[in-house]
């Protein structure tokens, strides 16, 4: 086993999925020459490579790509900056003083030294554990991911009549995958009164397929001690307890769950980093930096996102920023600290800075109709509908935010109605 | 033909299984599920009970403490998981107190060591997530937790490699005297053996009746359990006891020998002895209990639930003896402590095999010891460059959450590991808080490259369980487009 990793680099990345890749990207161009990405899979790309249907890179590229072909244009940028990849690679701890224990097949134990790391692990999918679905434990339960990996990376699929549990995004295209596959989808299940998931996906993936989506509904009992045979289904009430006396059964032998993702911040956490309960990530500044300095966090580790292209905008800015921390270089700490008030469910970053433009994604809580989103008591802006599948992105010039310098800013969404 | 064969391989037939090869005995065990320990012992709760609980005059009383000093050594020889945590039972009404009382006296002049009546300083102290209503606790040091499940493992790999026989996906049919022998029949071929270990478990009362040795009946009594996010790992560190109702222990808090924390079990009595099902009122009535207990705990930091069947005799006393039938042993309505009093019950078993004229030879080269599984995530930075220098497969993460390698799951493979159960049981892949979301395809394809199968006869836990279904197995519906 020969050991020909450098040791020391300016930036290194943990994770090369699409924000990963991004924020190598970003640092490149910011001027950081010894770059690493590590990656826990044989490929980068991360989820992208199982996520073969389009609709990918409308904002970034102006285009309609693919999961992989998006990941590629990315991987090819990559390549072209001379970054270093080490794949198939996984870290099993970061110290806060930067050093990097790394494990692998091919390289064996690594110790590492980085003088900025971006945090880019990305996000996994709840379980039904995470909802005590009742009932029995059979073959036939599993998430719409690792669905998702069956179908499109090891060609066999997880059953013939399926039904999914959740109208996450990854459940809704599941639907047309297996569709497309000849299996049947008996129906997808939300226990919300509204879709979790981006609208363009219920149409596109639903409804042009006919299949049904009843809202406020649950499974209430998974039937079959082997695989499973049957599911109870129940309507809920307004508090989510399901309603069982007006419950019905449906047979299937599938049932997928596409309930939510949560930030994988297993690192982060061991590294003691302050934590938005909000998000289930970090809390960072307007630099993408997180509580231990030198750490940054960017794309789904941070906050879950639903479109891949603000990731990528996202993890280039932190890229850029955890690149100049490497050079030596510092932005004048903020000034201004971001918290949500009525109806808003989560806002990244957490502080801003007044000296320059500032992003900020946020989603509500509740859906509304004609709604405002106030800024302090010196900005609005008005939108038709909110939803809390879709994140809000809101630029802010600094001529905006030398009003609130010093200030704790608070972010609400008002409405003469709610949309339901 | 052989001497004995033991039916039934949970923790009893395991044990039995390992204590009867130090013998010149030619040894069988059936077992009707892919892997052993796949039916009551894989949920059941791990704990090796401190000594003090059961009463006195039953054979559970015999067997609580004598079981409990044998782990230790046990866990050491067969290289599994054991802690000794201690347990604490506590009182909450004032009418609780004389209970604490009476087992303290009960467990002292039984010889159980270290037994401590503690007043709340001392809980807050101790335990200060617990809620300060707590009264008094009576402290038992000696309780400790394990994995069933590897202890199942473990025990049969030390038989196995004495010369014990393992069929496993071997359930007994019919059972048929024949002179002074048995013949057992099973799908997948007839055993003959002089003597029979009746070690069914649930089941025990029907194998019995084969033979026309029923003298009791079992009824299932079932258990839910909740595992919690290891974010909650250290929340208590002792086993947390309420003080017990008439039909069970209650509701535990259990930080169990891998970490994270579990509470449960509920007690139902039901009549199907295959019911696995975790209800809305299970979860219910656990988190409800376990908050009085520990109020920090939340039904949000679930990962995972369970059910688990406890086999009741209606003696409420585990059973075992001679049956009618000459050289078929019944042992039976092993329930709680059964895990503690497994290896007892083994030795006491052999005993009384030997008082029927069974002669009993030991084997001159038995070995009390086993290699056991490598575990990357509990060893040291410098055991894992070793091991990583060693076998490049010690670099290969395949759980993430529980940070297991290819190295660990193509050991638990090859000894054994016939399914994504079997993997996850005995490596813990997929046992983490994504559920197997990401590990799944990894563990399924080393197992189809170990058994040269295809990914679609991958089952989680035996046939009827397959995880997968290729493309061409799809039937086309009649109305489609």
């Amino acid at each position: 086993m020969k050991n020909q990793m450098r040791k020391n680099y300016s930036v290194i990345v943990v994770g090369g999925g699409p924000a990963g890749l991004a924020a190598a990207l970003g640092a490149r161009q910011a001027g950081a020459e010894r770059i690493l990405i590590i990656d826990r899979e044989v490929e980068t790309g991360g989820i992208l490579n199982q996520c073969i249907h389009s609709g990918f890179g409308l904002h970034y590229f102006k285009e309609e790509l693919t999961g992989p072909e998006y990941a590629e244009r990315f991987n090819q940028q990559v390549r072209s900056d001379k970054i270093t990849i080490l794949t198939d690679s996984y870290v099993l701890n970061i110290t806060p003083d930067l050093k990097i224990e790394v494990i692998s097949k091919k390289h064996g134990y690594l110790n590492l030294r980085a003088k900025a790391v971006v945090l880019a692990m990305g996000c996994r999918e709840r379980t039904r554990g995470a909802i005590r679905t009742p009932g029995f434990r059979p073959s036939g339960v599993m998430t719409a991911g690792l669905a998702q990996k069956m179908v499109n990376m090891k060609g066999v699929l997880p059953g013939q009549r399926v039904a999914i549990l959740g109208s996450g995004d990854i459940g809704m295209i599941m639907a047309r995958r297996l569709i497309l596959e000849g299996c049947q989808v008996v129906g997808v299940f939300e226990l919300h009164p509204f879709s979790s998931g981006l609208t363009r996906n219920k149409v596109q993936c639903l409804d042009d397929f006919d299949i049904p989506l009843h809202l406020s509904t649950t499974v209430a009992f998974i039937h079959g001690r082997k695989r499973v045979e049957r599911l109870t289904l129940a309507p809920v009430t307004t508090d989510y307890k399901p309603d069982l006396k007006q419950s019905w059964d449906i047979q299937c032998d599938t049932l997928l769950f596409s309930i939510g993702l949560i930030p994988e911040n297993e690192l982060s956490a061991r590294l003691r980093i302050k934590m938005d309960p909000a998000t289930g990530g970090p809390q960072v500044s307007s630099t993408m930096e997180t509580s231990l300095p030198g750490v940054f966090a960017c794309g789904n580790v941070l906050h879950v996102h639903d479109i891949v292209d603000f990731v990528s905008e996202e993890s280039h800015r932190a890229g850029r920023y955890a690149a100049e921390l490497a050079l030596g270089m510092r932005r004048p700490g903020d000034n201004i600290t971001l918290y949500p008030g009525e109806n808003i469910a989560s806002c990244t970053p957490h502080s801003l800075s007044s000296d320059r433009e500032q992003t900020i994604y946020l989603r509500v809580k509740q859906p509304v109709k004609d709604a405002t989103l106030k800024i302090g008591n010196r900005y609005e802006q008005k939108f038709r509908t909110l939803v809390p599948s879709e994140m809000v992105k809101l630029s802010l010039p600094p001529k905006v935010l030398n009003h609130f310098f010093g200030e704790q800013l608070r972010i609400e969404v008002s409405s003469e109605e709610g949309a339901q | 033909m052989y001497d004995v064969i033991i039916v039934g391989g949970g923790i009893i037939g395991c044990a039995l299984a390992r204590e009867l090869s130090r013998y010149n005995v030619r040894l069988a065990l059936l077992e009707k599920e892919v892997e052993v320990g796949f039916g009551t012992s894989k949920t059941n709760s791990g704990i090796i009970h401190a000594g003090h609980h059961s009463p006195p005059g039953t054979l559970k009383g015999q067997f609580e403490w004598s079981g409990n000093q044998l782990w230790g050594d046990l866990a050491k020889e067969l290289k599994f998981g054991f802690k000794h945590i201690g347990e604490l039972l506590i009182a909450q009404k004032r009418e609780d107190l004389q209970y604490l009382e009476n087992l303290k006296k009960q467990g002292d002049s039984r010889g159980v060591t270290g037994l401590e009546m503690w007043g709340p300083k001392r809980i807050q102290k101790e335990e200060p997530n617990l809620s300060h209503t707590i009264l008094k606790a009576l402290h038992a040091p000696t309780a400790a937790v394990i994995n069933p499940y590897e202890a199942c493992f473990g025990l049969i790999e030390c038989a196995k490699q004495n010369g014990l026989e393992l069929f496993c996906d071997h359930p007994v049919q019919s059972i048929k005297r024949e002179r002074d022998n048995f013949s057992i029949a099973t799908p997948r071929g007839s055993f003959r053996a002089r003597i029979i270990l009746n070690a069914a478990g649930l089941f025990a009362d029907h194998v019995a009746a084969m033979v026309g040795a029923k003298t009791f009946s079992i009824s299932p009594r079932k258990g839910e359990e909740y595992l919690l996010d290891r974010r909650l790992q250290g929340i208590v560190t002792h086993l947390i006891f309420p003080t017990p109702t008439a039909t069970s222990k209650g509701v535990l808090i259990i930080p169990t020998v891998d970490g994270p924390t579990m509470v449960g079990p509920t007690a139902e009595d039901i009549d199907d002895r295959e019911d696995l099902s975790t209800s809305y009122s299970g979860a219910a009535d656990v988190f409800a209990a376990v908050r009085k207990t520990c109020p920090a705990i939340s039904e949000r930091d679930t990962i995972t639930e369970f059910a688990g069947l406890r086999a009741v005799s209606e003696s409420n006393d585990f059973i075992i003896k001679r049956s009618p039938v000459k050289n078929f042993y019944n042992i039976a309505g092993i329930q709680s402590p059964g895990l503690t009093a497994a290896p007892v019950i083994a030795t006491y078993v052999i005993n009384m095999l030997r008082d029927n004229d069974l002669s009993l030879v030991k084997k001159q080269t038995w070995k009390a010891d086993i290699d056991g599984p490598p575990r990357f995530a509990a060893m040291s930075p410098k055991d894992r460059k070793a091991a990583i220098h060693k076998d490049s497969a010690f670099g290969q993460i395949v759980c993430r959450c529980e940070l297991v390698t290819e190295a660990e799951v193509l050991y638990a493979i090859k000894h054994g590991a016939r399914t994504l159960d079997g993997v996850k049981f005995r490596v813990r892949a997929g046992m983490g808080r994504c559920q197997g979301g990401f590990c799944t395809t990894r563990l399924m394809d080393l197992l189809a490259q170990a058994d040269e199968i295809p990914l679609s006869e991958i089952t989680k836990r035996g046939k009827g369980s397959e995880i997968c279904i290729q493309r061409h197995d799809i039937i086309p519906k009649k109305d489609d487009r």
